[in-house]
């Protein structure tokens, strides 16, 4: 029982994970699927910092009086990687809008079928 | 749109106070948490409740879409440009050290000017990115 | 200047994006691009040369040294495929001017060439840095700036195209980015020099083996690996035509480098020789050349033909890899060099035929051959190359990778690479009889042949073909080199 406890934040890690895996695959709406996806980054987001926490440390912020920091790499690399995450997102976000005007539809289903009426 | 009196009074208010935290992420980001990502992206968000407030129409008079785009490019040349004068000065790329008379000075500067740049060029884009979609389909 | 030079590679195209993107209509971003992709083409060349002559260079961003600062670091392998990319983009703008005026609406023009300027920002750094980290960063800014690219495409096809790419090529960055979060958990380091000292250690842990399986399928979602193939054959149809060009010659080449370096460099040799890691990539390479041609030959459009073949080329490198010995991965290393000169003759005279006449496929080329002689040629030339000819540039990576299946005596595997051929025949021949054989038709008989600007540029990738089938100094000596940095040994 203790082996969960200890380890909780890998449990939310995996947990969102799959969750955000899950509905890229399985939903049809092109919507759903950047949600989706921005879950599943998300997720790796929260591994990285997690990961970088030393316990009982502080924040890594220089003050006196303090010895202990957590590690500050990992917050500077999921910076980088939220930047990716927005920019992916308004790209895919943009290209809905533009099969939306397109086809008059976002779902992917009734997208392949205008392709192939044609 | 229907004028609100309390949206107008509340966001006429609230947006110098958003403006003036950015400038505090902004400039406050090499002592402490902050920094031009962040900057950038509270800053634009005034624009944007501007924006949202006031119509699409009146937030593209104070800044105008060309003058964004301008302004995203000026950004990440400001950033690589620190890139290029540190490389002129003969020391590697991005070394901030040789920018100022004491190598602490030289990093304090460096890192400035390329926060700038990354505040202005996020701002910039934050705001091409909820013009571009919120005009879609307007004309 | 001299140490400079590996920087100024990727700061070029970084500094010209920007500036490209808000010059005036015209064909003046047109032409900063072209002197951009020169100069880092010059560059390329330097250093490939300051590499083979004076041995390794690296260069501390920001003046920080690794493993704590991010580190350019450069030997024969990376300064190979730096050439091969700032090489290819040299040869694509050119060829660009034409095509792009006629297929992209003339206000989105200088930032198509932005767009292009980062995508090979973007190659070219993944190419240049040794730190693990910088390598998604750069991987994403060639994504995001390809998916940009491959939706200008004139049809709406172009859009679901991208989007798809976009999910995949998201879900496979994001899985790197789990995989180096794991190792750098282990091992806290994330300088790929740094990591091959520190990984032995921890090599037995299974967070640094998940972690490995996560880098490995991120990398084959980018390297279109089959059966993470699915993106490609889209993404490479309904792109505009300079965008296919530029992208199957270069694209998934630094994807199979990153794949190298992660499997030689990084990690400790164990990682593919103890698991079934080598077997995996010697079935996936033979599923993909005999599915993936096998998919060619049924194929009614000229480009997904092409992307087809690309799919089964990139089989051939997998299997160079799978072998895991020097001859192996030298032969994979050709290949990477020989299929982007190939595929990008190709492509660009299938461009030219869209130039000509809007479409590319089956029924609207017929007998097109006899309108378009050069363009023709071109093609057959390329063909033939992708065969595997003597006397072309695909005839020594074929010879390589022969060898290095009949060094292990896998004979499944020398006749998968025979029968590989074979099947590129049927779908070259089907190509040729389209365009020379068949009779032309009504739409066909006003085509006159492509302009110089189109054709130049084509006919230097063909020669280029013949030239690197009968001189192997460069190719093979490099690539051998390379293999013996990468530490691989014949077993």
């Amino acid at each position: 029982m203790d082996f969960f406890i200890d380890h909780y934040n890998y449990w939310v890690v995996i947990f969102l994970m799959m969750v955000g895996l899950y509905t890229v695959i399985s939903r049809g709406n092109l919507i759903k699927k950047i949600i989706g996806l921005n879950i599943f980054q998300v997720s790796v987001f929260f591994l990285y910092i997690s990961v970088g926490t030393v316990e009982g440390g502080a924040a890594p912020i220089l003050t006196d009086g303090i010895e202990l920091y957590s590690n500050p790499l990992p917050h500077v690399l999921i910076l980088t990687a939220i930047v990716v995450g927005v920019a992916m997102t308004a790209l895919a976000l943009a290209l809905v809008v533009r099969i939306k005007e397109s086809y008059g539809t976002i779902e992917e289903d009734e997208i392949h079928e205008l392709d192939h009426s044609l | 749109m229907k004028p609100n009196l309390i949206l107008h009074v509340v966001s006429k208010f609230l947006i110098p106070l958003i403006i003036v935290f950015a400038l505090y992420v902004q400039f406050h980001g090499d002592f402490g948490p902050g920094g031009g990502f962040q900057a950038g992206v509270i800053f634009s968000a005034a624009i944007i409740l501007y924006a949202l407030v006031f119509g699409l129409d009146a937030a593209e008079k104070i800044i105008p879409s060309h003058v964004l785009r301008i302004l995203a490019s000026f950004g990440l040349l400001l950033y690589a440009g620190v890139g290029v004068v540190t490389l002129l000065l003969g020391a590697n790329y991005l070394d901030y050290s040789v920018l100022g008379s004491t190598q602490i000075a030289g990093q304090h500067l460096g890192i400035l000017l390329v926060e700038l740049g990354v505040g202005i060029t996020v701002a910039a884009v934050m705001l091409i990115l909820y013009f571009a979609f919120a005009g879609r389909g307007r004309t | 200047m001299e140490n400079n030079i590996s920087l100024l590679l990727v700061a070029v195209p970084l500094i010209a994006a920007p500036v490209v993107a808000v010059l005036p209509r015209g064909r003046l971003p047109w032409a900063v691009t072209l002197v951009v992709t020169f100069l880092c083409a010059l560059f390329a060349s330097m250093q490939l040369y300051g590499v083979l002559s004076g041995g390794l260079i690296s260069y501390e961003l920001g003046g920080w040294a690794p493993p704590w600062g991010i580190e350019y670091r450069i030997d024969a392998v990376n300064a190979f495929v730096a050439l091969i990319v700032a090489g290819i983009a040299a040869v694509t703008l050119p060829y660009a001017l034409l095509s792009v005026e006629q297929e992209i609406p003339e206000e989105q023009i200088p930032l198509f060439y932005s767009a292009m300027l980062l995508c090979l920002t973007g190659l070219l750094g993944i190419t240049q840095t040794g730190d693990i980290f910088n390598v998604f960063v750069f991987l994403e800014i060639s994504s995001l700036s390809s998916y940009a690219l491959i939706s200008l495409g004139r049809k709406r096809q172009a859009l679901t195209s991208a989007y798809q790419y976009l999910i995949m090529g998201t879900v496979g960055a994001t899985f790197f980015l789990i995989g180096v979060g794991l190792i750098y958990s282990q091992t806290g380091t994330l300088n790929m020099q740094d990591l091959a000292v520190r990984l032995p250690e921890v090599a037995h842990f299974k967070t640094v083996n998940t972690g490995f399986a996560f880098i490995m399928i991120g990398i084959a979602l980018k390297l279109a690996l089959f059966p993470l193939h699915l993106w490609l054959p889209n993404a490479y149809t309904y792109a505009p035509s300079v965008v296919t060009v530029f992208l199957a010659a270069t694209a998934t080449k630094v994807a199979l480098y990153v794949m190298l370096r992660v499997l030689f460099t990084i990690f400790p040799d164990s990682f593919l020789l103890a698991a079934h890691a080598r077997e995996l990539f010697i079935v996936a390479g033979i599923a993909s050349i005999i599915i993936a041609s096998v998919y060619a030959i049924y194929q009614e459009d000229v480009k997904r033909l092409l992307a087809y073949s690309s799919v089964a080329q990139i089989g051939y490198m997998a299997m160079g890899i799978g072998f895991a010995s020097a001859t192996g991965v030298t032969a994979a290393l050709i290949h990477l060099f020989n299929h982007s000169l190939m595929k990008g003759a190709l492509f660009m005279a299938v461009g030219a035929i869209i130039y000509r006449i809007g479409a590319c496929r089956m029924r609207d080329i017929h007998g097109l051959g006899r309108a378009m002689p050069w363009t023709f040629g071109a093609i057959v030339i390329g063909g033939l190359s992708l065969i595997g000819v003597p006397g072309t540039a695909g005839f020594i990576s074929k010879w390589y990778l022969v060898a290095a299946a009949l060094e292990q005596e896998a004979w499944i595997s020398v006749a998968v690479i025979l029968f590989g051929s074979l099947l590129a025949v049927v779908y070259v021949g089907k190509l040729i009889e389209a365009l020379y054989f068949k009779p032309v038709t009504e739409s066909g008989k006003s085509v006159t042949e492509a302009p110089l600007m189109l054709l130049a540029p084509t006919w230097v990738l063909v020669f280029a073909n013949i030239y690197f089938g009968l001189d192997t100094e460069l190719t093979v000596g490099v690539a051998e080199k390379a293999a013996a940095i990468l530490g691989v040994v014949n077993p």
